[in-house]
């Protein structure tokens, strides 16, 4: 009852006209700035925050939250149609989404985006406002060796992403782990791997991986060959350029899966998005009935991490509004502008300013609508741009894999990096490595290597220390559950084979 | 000449798994120079795992997966990897003209260089007219030029005339 009465006092706010319009400009930037690889949310939010300081607090959250989930609505557009990631999160929406592009499909898998975006973006905001305090309390107590299992976990997601070879899908994490490790060491701040090049002393930006291996991997591999038949299908009609019944029946469970896992994931601090999604994804694939054809484009393939990115937002804004703990570089800056405009995030939060927290719950609300009747009209809109000839298309990837790669740091060295992994890239794709186990890496090593170095340091060099939390042993048993899966499956067919050659 | 000889000679490079095997060799030595390197940072520090820990097991990692492969390599046989050479080299081409592109952006700026990749990749790769080639070229580089560097305020790599 007492959330009723809070929720209703939100929409009061949430509803007035300056709060809507503002709500309203804030999911239309946060599109654009997700449609547009490199330019993300921390750096937008940093650069409009000035001009909030005259605006009223809640009114300024309202349209700085909308810019935040609105981008990761956007995020899947060119990861769906070009294959270039439009910011982490969207990486593992490539993989089926653009194998749904190139069967003519681009319209369902936008469309599926939007909708599985919007059914986990509320569930997000639900969370937010019913289980907040304690989901927060349990984030606390996650320590370094449960941060360790948690990053375990998530790196048993590679027997999921690799095609027919286990092996090469752990050679290419392991490749992965070892490009995050490059840069300055976080404890020592020693120098590691940076060839003597200042420009690697920040490390490797994960955005510069990710378009070098599928975007331009992509276009060399389509530049291959002089074909002048049309490569994308963009089926005529409306209706072949939303979901069917089918595709919305096949995506049910991803829905919730992806609402769940990215809003426990978004709980916790550091965790991130991208986790999230490839989470969601590997989870996706591990109960599904047709997993082989992951990959190939499934729809369900998009709309699982394209939920839990989205149903992120609603976790990370948990810890930092009940226990004032950033888990992003986004929430980061919204802490700060929690601080500039007079508030103290904490447990005291809620009960001190209700009119922000409900006014922004409610606004959440109201945002996940707008965006989903903002995307679903412009899907076939989107859709055209796969009938742009192949070659304008082409070099167009290229102009915009730059641009992205050159906005995160003003660097031509990025730019270069760009070249080298969208070679890497390709040699991978014709000696069939899979890409994805190492962007998994890459996004998994930094916070692995983090949080084992602290365990270790708890413990003083005693392993132990890694499963002797209850929640660290269950989820590194699940781990080891997962990865005992496929192997099983192997003995099974090994065994029919063996039975089958007998008889 | 002996390029286009070679071209020529046979139009597919079959790999019996040597390209398997070359991955492998490539893997090992690029662990072994990770093992090497890690070596040479403190494997301790003075509350706990240093600097060298984590990149000596991965290079360990990275080794022993690759001997895996080399083993299975050697007594299963490899994969039968078909590789066309012409492909292959449109490939490469392509590739090259992206990184030309990169190497004149701080000479001539972001628009010309790009204009210059597109008019490649128009021209020569897919074997279009040269009107059209400077059309796309053209037409690209503007494109970009004014939704990134005029209405989002983006910077791009600037040549002497400022673009």
């Amino acid at each position: 009852m007492e959330a009723l009465s809070n929720i209703v006092l939100g929409f009061s706010i949430a509803l007035t006209p300056a709060n809507l319009s503002w709500c309203f400009v804030g999911v239309v930037l946060g599109t654009i700035i997700g449609v547009l690889p490199g330019l993300g949310p921390p750096a937008t939010i940093a650069l409009l925050l000035p001009l909030t300081f005259k605006m009223d607090p809640t009114t300024a959250m309202i349209m700085l939250a909308g810019i935040y989930y609105g981008a990761k609505y956007g995020g899947s557009t060119t990861s769906i149609l070009l294959n270039v990631p439009g910011e982490s999160a969207s990486v593992v929406t490539c993989l089926d989404g653009y194998q749904l592009a190139r069967q003519g499909r681009a319209g369902p898998a936008l469309g599926i985006a939007a909708i599985s975006s919007f059914i986990a973006g509320t569930f997000g905001v639900l969370g937010l406002m019913f289980i907040a305090p304690p989901v927060a309390k349990f984030a606390l107590r996650f320590g370094p060796p449960e941060y360790f299992a948690l990053m375990v976990l998530g790196l048993t997601m590679v027997v999921f992403l690799t095609g027919r070879s286990v092996a090469r899908g752990i050679l290419a994490t392991l490749f992965g782990l070892w490009l995050a490790g490059v840069g300055t060491d976080v404890f020592t701040a020693e120098s590691r791997f940076t060839f003597g090049r200042k420009e690697l002393l920040g490390g490797i930006d994960f955005i510069v991986v990710s378009i070098g291996l599928f975007a331009i991997a992509e276009v060399l591999i389509n530049l291959e060959s002089q074909s002048g038949a049309e490569i994308f299908k963009v089926p005529k009609g409306l209706r072949n350029l939303l979901p069917t019944l089918q595709d919305l029946k096949d995506s049910r469970f991803a829905f919730l899966n992806g609402s769940v896992v990215g809003f426990f994931i978004g709980v916790l601090p550091g965790a991130g998005s991208t986790i999230a999604s490839f989470l969601s994804y590997g989870l996706e694939k591990a109960v599904s009935r047709r997993p082989e054809k992951f990959g190939t484009g499934v729809i369900e393939g998009v709309a699982a991490p394209e939920g839990a990115n989205n149903s992120e937002t609603g976790g990370a804004l948990v810890p930092l509004l009940t226990l004032g703990i950033p888990g992003s570089s986004t929430t980061a800056i919204l802490l700060a502008a929690l601080h500039l405009w007079g508030f103290r995030p904490g447990p005291l939060l809620i009960q001190e300013n209700p009119n922000l927290f409900w006014g922004l719950v409610a606004s959440m609300y109201i945002g996940n609508v707008m965006l989903l009747i903002l995307n679903l009209p412009l899907v076939p809109l989107f859709a055209q741009i796969l009938r742009v000839p192949y070659y304008v298309l082409y070099p167009g990837i290229l102009g915009v894999s730059i641009i992205g790669v050159y906005t995160v740091d003003n660097s031509l060295f990025d730019i270069w990096m760009l070249g080298i992994f969208g070679l890497l890239g390709y040699f991978m794709r014709k000696l069939d490595y899979p890409t994805a186990p190492l962007v998994l890496g890459m996004v998994l090593g930094q916070r692995l290597e983090l949080s084992l170095r602290q365990s270790l340091m708890m413990s003083q060099g005693q392993l132990s220390i890694l499963v002797a939390s209850p929640l660290a042993a269950g989820m590194l048993l699940f781990a080891a559950i997962l990865l005992l899966v496929p192997m099983l499956n192997w003995v099974r067919s090994w065994r029919v084979k063996a039975i089958e050659q007998e008889v | 000449m002996w390029f286009l000889l070679w071209l020529k000679s046979s139009p597919v490079m079959v790999f019996y798994g040597k390209g398997e095997l070359l991955a492998a060799i490539v893997l090992m030595s690029f662990g072994s120079f990770v093992i090497y390197e890690a070596r040479g940072l403190p494997y301790h520090s003075e509350f706990g795992p240093g600097p060298g820990f984590f990149p000596l097991w991965i290079g360990i990692g990275i080794v022993g997966c690759s001997l895996v492969m080399l083993c299975a390599n050697f007594f299963r046989g490899g994969e039968v990897i078909e590789v066309s050479r012409v492909e292959l080299v449109r490939a490469l081409s392509a590739w090259l003209a992206f990184v030309l592109a990169i190497a004149l952006m701080p000479l001539i700026g972001f628009g010309l260089s790009f204009g210059l990749l597109t008019a490649f990749l128009v021209l020569v790769l897919d074997r279009r007219s040269p009107w059209l080639a400077i059309g796309v070229a053209l037409g690209l580089a503007l494109t970009f030029h004014l939704v990134f560097a005029v209405a989002l305020g983006v910077s791009l790599p600037a040549g002497p005339w400022g673009f």
